[in-house]
């Protein structure tokens, strides 16, 4: 009986990974993604979203680079949680990221767990999910996988590339790894290389999920179990840095929650404990555990320079595209030096660079938030550019 | 030696010339050749770049505000955030074709060194600022004993930007200290006109507002 229920469990939780809410790309042994790693991932595919419509000359497409915890739902609401997308304030008709006017197109990354091959996804092979048995992946593999995506569609060239935190490593990477191929860059909140400080943060949270007794190994699927304690503390950690104290002192201060004084227990007594368990909930019923290690994994080894004898600059020499750097004032994640470090490659390179720290207490998260000097550079920057290309 | 003076003095010439662009930036502008590579160190709103790229140049910024740097971003121009004190050193030698200080160099902390920085990352440096020694200046110092405010220079001494005033005597001066050639020279009078009689220094000296001058490294 328990077996059954965890089989009808397991078709339902991976539903998601293999047949997807999305159209889904499907590369076979023929085509694998060579992976950072050394080995070659095959077959796999790719779930994305598309918005727009490419226009006669292929040119007005905008690649949406997500997230760690974000997918390609990025303007329909979320097939799982029934939520708007996640930057629908940025993306769609009439929007800074104007779908009438460009083709828009997000995939879900490798690693994920929205359709694009990642731990959750059946290994062919076993005919189970893959687990820990799914090699690890880089950044600089999502976006080879991404490059792979675009072939398919016969998009030879991007308009623009945008993304922000994780995203903007991806958009960083497109632009070292295709220079040709992208126009214009947007890497919001984002770095050259993942900061030892955030490593830090990352290594936690894959402790909390690896020590919830349910986790087993990675094998949870198999064993009918799911990590869900361990994966909403890494949630609850993670979400911490994604904000600020000053937000967080304005959202809650030191508020109780529905009641008046301390309960001299550990409920959750203030508004904030409570908001960061309802994240931490809200997060495992449509995040993979194992997806969560991938890709802080991925983020992790992010360092452009590395490929490049130490010096960024030499990731962007002789780039033809037109980058827009933006960052936050009270991102302490991601902070503005992390973006001005960014730019001085860029300039060192001499590429064409703009760059604008907007002034908000949001921290990290601001990238996702009603922003309106953010819409208005983004704006601005790319009716700039499409200008220049005759959009 | 500078090849300055070449039209009449205008008087009647309004600080905006035609198409609205104030006269000095339309100086500067009409200094840098087209098509030309071009870095516009402290660009405020970006007006002089918007004039540029208009006439086919390819233009960046830097400005220290970031209402300013978000404003030029917004119009789609290519700016960064970043101190002219400290972030051109960051730029490789021989980046652009013209480096622009635009009432700027009187703004910094050390003009000498962004001078010479101008001319590394240059082939032409075009420097405006407000000339101090104008004679008016020199009068409300002298009857009015206390330091001088105009249109240009608006500011009370305590809260203005401006920390490094010079005239352009002074400013000669600095180009010879920093191994700076003056290919050109352009005066601006009172009510914006370009002084172009032949003229010894001292007249520019006494009765330019604003000066603009075309520089490159000396070899």
């Amino acid at each position: 009986m328990a077996d059954i229920g965890a089989t009808l469990d397991l078709a339902d939780r991976t539903r998601e990974a293999d047949d997807p809410h999305s159209p889904v790309v499907r590369f076979g042994l023929d085509k694998p993604l060579r992976l950072d790693a050394g080995v070659d991932l095959a077959p796999f595919q790719i779930a994305y979203q598309t918005y727009g419509t490419l226009n006669a000359a292929r040119s007005n497409a905008v690649l949406i680079c997500h997230a760690l915890t974000g997918d390609q739902h990025v303007v329909n609401d979320h097939p799982v949680t029934g939520k708007p997308g996640w930057w629908e304030t940025m993306v769609g008709p009439g929007k800074p990221i104007d779908s009438e006017r460009y083709f828009v197109i997000c995939p879900n990354v490798v690693g994920g767990c929205m359709g694009t091959s990642g731990p959750a996804s059946t290994n062919p092979a076993t005919g189970m999910p893959w687990g820990l048995d799914f090699p690890v992946i880089t950044v600089r593999d999502m976006v080879r996988a991404q490059a792979m995506l675009l072939d398919h569609l016969g998009i030879e060239s991007l308009f623009a590339v945008a993304g922000g935190s994780m995203g903007g490593m991806q958009v960083l990477q497109w632009a070292a790894s295709y220079p040709r191929r992208v126009f214009a860059a947007l890497p919001i909140a984002a770095s050259t290389r993942h900061s030892a400080q955030n490593i830090a943060f990352h290594e936690v949270g894959r402790q909390a999920v690896m020590a919830d007794p349910d986790w087993r190994g990675g094998r949870y699927f198999a064993e009918g179990t799911n990590p869900r304690r361990g994966l909403a503390v890494a949630r609850m950690g993670a979400h911490i840095t994604y904000l600020s104290d000053a937000a967080l002192h304005r959202k809650f201060g030191r508020r109780f929650q529905n009641r008046d004084n301390p309960t001299f227990s550990f409920d959750a007594d203030f508004q904030v404990e409570s908001y960061l368990r309802h994240q931490g909930i809200t997060f495992v019923e449509r995040f993979d555990a194992n997806s969560y290690l991938y890709l802080t994994r991925a983020m992790d080894y992010f360092d452009l320079a590395a490929d490049y004898d130490g010096v960024v600059a030499e990731a962007f020499r002789g780039a033809p595209t037109r980058f827009c750097v933006i960052s936050f004032t009270s991102d302490w994640l991601f902070p503005t030096s992390e973006s001005r470090a960014i730019v001085h490659a860029l300039n060192a390179a001499g590429a064409r660079v703009s760059f604008a720290e907007i002034t908000t207490d949001k921290g990290h998260d601001a990238f996702l938030l009603d922003e309106p000097e953010l819409f208005a550079i983004v704006r601005g920057f790319l009716d700039g550019a499409a200008k220049a290309r005759g959009l | 030696m500078l090849s300055r003076l070449k039209y009449d003095l205008t008087m009647a010439e309004a600080a905006r010339g035609p198409g609205g662009s104030r006269v000095d930036l339309l100086v500067v502008a009409d200094m840098v050749q087209r098509g030309a590579r071009v870095l516009d160190v402290g660009c405020g709103d970006g007006e002089l770049l918007r004039l540029l790229e208009s006439r086919g140049v390819d233009g960046r910024g830097i400005e220290l505000s970031r209402e300013g740097v978000n404003e030029c971003v917004a119009k789609g121009l290519a700016v960064v955030q970043g101190d002219a004190d400290t972030d051109l050193e960051d730029y490789p030698d021989d980046a652009f074709d013209y480096v622009i200080l635009s009432q700027t160099l009187q703004a910094t902390r050390r003009p000498r060194v962004v001078l010479e920085h101008m001319l590394r990352i240059g082939r032409h440096g075009i420097v405006s600022f407000p000339n101090f020694g104008h004679w008016r200046i020199r009068l409300q110092i002298f009857f009015g004993g206390h330091m001088p405010r105009t249109d240009n220079l608006p500011y009370a001494w305590y809260e203005t930007p401006n920390i490094h005033f010079c005239s352009i005597k002074d400013f000669r001066e600095l180009c010879h200290a920093a191994g700076a050639k003056m290919e050109q020279a352009v005066a601006l009078n009172a009510w914006g006109g370009r002084m172009r009689l032949k003229m010894p220094w001292w007249f520019w000296n006494l009765f330019g507002e604003q000066a603009v001058f075309l520089l490159s490294r000396r070899s």
